[in-house]
């Protein structure tokens, strides 16, 4: 069975007299362990899809079902509980909570969930050692800089090792080699834990780790490809 | 699954003090208006309480028995027999803190410049002053020493107008149960100033057994009056009472002798509770601006709590227990501060500038604030019972931001 299951998504947005596709009849089948990337232009649909599939935005129309269970049909609180358990966002502004420190924001998932403060401490210090962010623990977000703060979201991510994870434009605000690690992680996971990654992004070098290669323009899949990663 | 309250509060003890000059702010009228509620709540109790105790310092008792016809003709055709065995009973039990007997009747005292209508009331002293009368009162001579005193006392405001004084002589006269004239002549033993000062003008005191005696009425009196521990809960007493005595006697507590006493204390707690609303109303709108701006600050992350898998529920918790924090601190300073203002004044605040006014009231030239614990209770419960339904708007509005919205908001 596939993990994600996308069946002729719709989402039209009116500006004006004019009507943006959004998504137009977007249908995929994603297997649990993919490693897929999303690529295509501003306004392509990428960010709309994944939206779409975390349950972040509605649907005008279309099925979504993650692991079988329609997340379209889902309510607010039963959308929150997928979530919290399943899914792992990384956004492109990296979305950190300003008054938390880098540990604490990693924690913050985990504290959601209720798993032990011990258990907490444990797996966030070591996702933060894993990112490379020994000593920078106790830094609020705004001591941290643009890369080190992207390494604390995607930590928080990962750490309670989600089924799935969406990351919108990851790397957008990464050097190479900040790049290069978190797909390194990205992919670790993704071999290790079977973790299922869907990246949307316009960067050539990060494509250049997925297994499958989505293109979209005008809200439509233009091309879906598999490929040789690194 | 929800998040534990201690995150909750540390997230919303941070966000309290990301704009600490906003908080600061709304602490300071939360404090405010928290002083203001018991410090004004504690002057107007303080004022009330003051006119209840003259008021019942001037009936006096908190329970008062008579014959049935007595209030409506206060003459010594209604009187009373001396109490039995089974209301002595009752009225020497430890739920009664002292009683005694007087007649009671109208009169008219003459001096030999002028004369004055007044109520003759034949007192046992000590009695009385188990009741209450308060002998630092007494300016000139003394109180009566015994029933049997052939001494008169009276007020300092009825000898100025009777142009006599201590030592001389005046004669009072009233009617006997035949309806004929009895009158006596008295010495003036003592003479008193009361806070009220138509009780120096109206009120002459004489031995009980000698008015008795004037009257021709053996051992019957007017009114037994009877005090109780608290005068704001004299019900238990009077259902102790009632059921001992005759028929024709009623038995009422000052509450029912002087309704308009009862109703203003009845009053009292209604106006307190409204004072408090009003003055709460006013904050409100402040405590809603601030948690609204907290909000709309902070909506961006609000969509990404909702992203992570916080639920609509989680985040009304969290903006309320951010609401709660600030109203609790506003209430702790508010509390300290009032404590501290009414502390000072427990000897009195000097109003005696508008003594005529307040006596009209029936209240005395000192305004003692009194700080009852239930106010302050009623000022802390109403701040957060209200506070809390005016977080649930701005609560309810973060809630609602949907999560992709709110995360694109810049």
């Amino acid at each position: 069975m596939s993990a994600i299951s996308c069946k002729d998504l719709c989402k039209y947005y009116q500006q004006g007299d004019a009507v943006i596709k959004g998504l137009d009849h977007v249908s995929l089948q994603i297997d649990q362990g993919s490693f897929i990337c999303l690529s295509g232009p501003s306004g392509s649909g990428k960010t709309t899809l994944l939206n779409a599939i975390g349950g972040l935005d509605s649907l005008d129309s279309g099925e979504i079902a993650i692991d079988g269970d329609r997340v379209d049909l889902l309510g607010k609180s039963a959308l929150a509980d997928l979530r919290l358990h399943q899914i792992g966002f990384v956004f492109q502004a990296y979305n950190l909570i300003p008054v938390l420190s880098a540990r604490e924001n990693v924690e913050f998932v985990m504290q959601v969930q209720g798993v032990s403060a011990a258990e907490r401490q444990q797996r966030s210090l070591r996702i933060l050692k894993e990112v490379g962010l020994e000593g920078m623990e106790d830094r609020r977000p705004a001591q941290l800089s643009g890369g080190q703060q992207q390494r604390v979201a995607v930590a928080r991510a990962i750490v309670s090792q989600p089924k799935l994870v969406l990351a919108d434009e990851p790397t957008a605000n990464l050097d190479s080699r900040s790049m290069e690690i978190l797909m390194q992680h990205f992919r670790d996971l993704n071999r290790i834990h079977k973790v299922t990654f869907l990246i949307a992004t316009h960067d050539q070098r990060v494509m250049e780790w997925a297994d499958r290669l989505i293109s979209m323009e005008d809200g439509r899949v233009i091309r879906d490809e598999l490929q040789q990663a690194r | 699954m929800g998040m534990p309250v201690s995150a909750m509060s540390k997230l919303a003890w941070r966000n309290l003090w990301r704009n600490y000059r906003r908080t600061l702010i709304m602490l300071l009228a939360i404090a405010l208006g928290v002083w203001a509620m018991i410090f004004m709540t504690a002057l107007l109790r303080g004022m009330v309480d003051d006119m209840v105790r003259q008021g019942i310092s001037a009936l006096p008792g908190h329970v008062q028995i008579h014959a049935n016809a007595y209030r409506d003709d206060p003459s010594v055709m209604h009187s009373l027999p001396a109490p039995d065995k089974a209301l002595l009973d009752v009225l020497n039990s430890e739920q009664v803190l002292a009683w005694s007997s007087r007649i009671k009747v109208p009169a008219m005292i003459s001096s030999e410049y002028d004369n004055a209508g007044v109520s003759l009331i034949g007192v046992d002293p000590d009695g009385e002053l188990a009741l209450g009368f308060n002998a630092n009162d007494i300016i000139e001579g003394r109180f009566l020493s015994t029933a049997g005193d052939n001494g008169i006392f009276v007020g300092k405001k009825l000898l100025h107008r009777l142009e006599t004084r201590l030592g001389k002589r005046v004669v009072v006269m009233s009617q006997d149960p035949e309806n004929a004239i009895a009158e006596r002549g008295f010495r003036i033993v003592g003479v008193f100033e009361a806070e009220l000062k138509n009780l120096e003008e109206n009120m002459v005191y004489a031995g009980r057994d000698v008015v008795q005696n004037m009257l021709g009425i053996g051992t019957d009196v007017s009114e037994i009056a009877v005090l109780d521990f608290d005068y704001r809960a004299n019900d238990g007493l009077v259902s102790r009472i009632r059921p001992v005595a005759p028929a024709d006697w009623e038995v009422l507590s000052w509450v029912e002798l002087d309704p308009y006493l009862g109703t203003m204390m009845r009053v009292m707690n209604g106006f307190v509770l409204v004072w408090m609303v009003v003055i709460f109303l006013a904050l409100s709108f402040g405590l809603v601006n601030t948690l609204m701006m907290a909000v709309f600050e902070r909506v961006r992350e609000i969509g990404l709590m909702r992203a992570l898998g916080m639920r609509p529920s989680a985040i009304v918790y969290q903006i309320l227990v951010e609401s709660i924090m600030l109203l609790v601190l506003g209430l702790v300073i508010g509390n300290l501060v009032a404590i501290g203002t009414i502390a000072p004044l427990k000897d009195g605040i000097d109003i005696s500038v508008v003594a005529e006014g307040m006596e009209m009231m029936g209240a005395s030239s000192m305004l003692y604030p009194v700080l009852q614990w239930t106010d302050l209770l009623l000022a802390n419960a109403v701040v957060i019972v209200l506070g809390i339904i005016t977080s649930l708007l701005p609560a309810w509005r973060a809630a609602r931001y949907r999560p992709v919205e709110a995360l694109s908001r810049t």
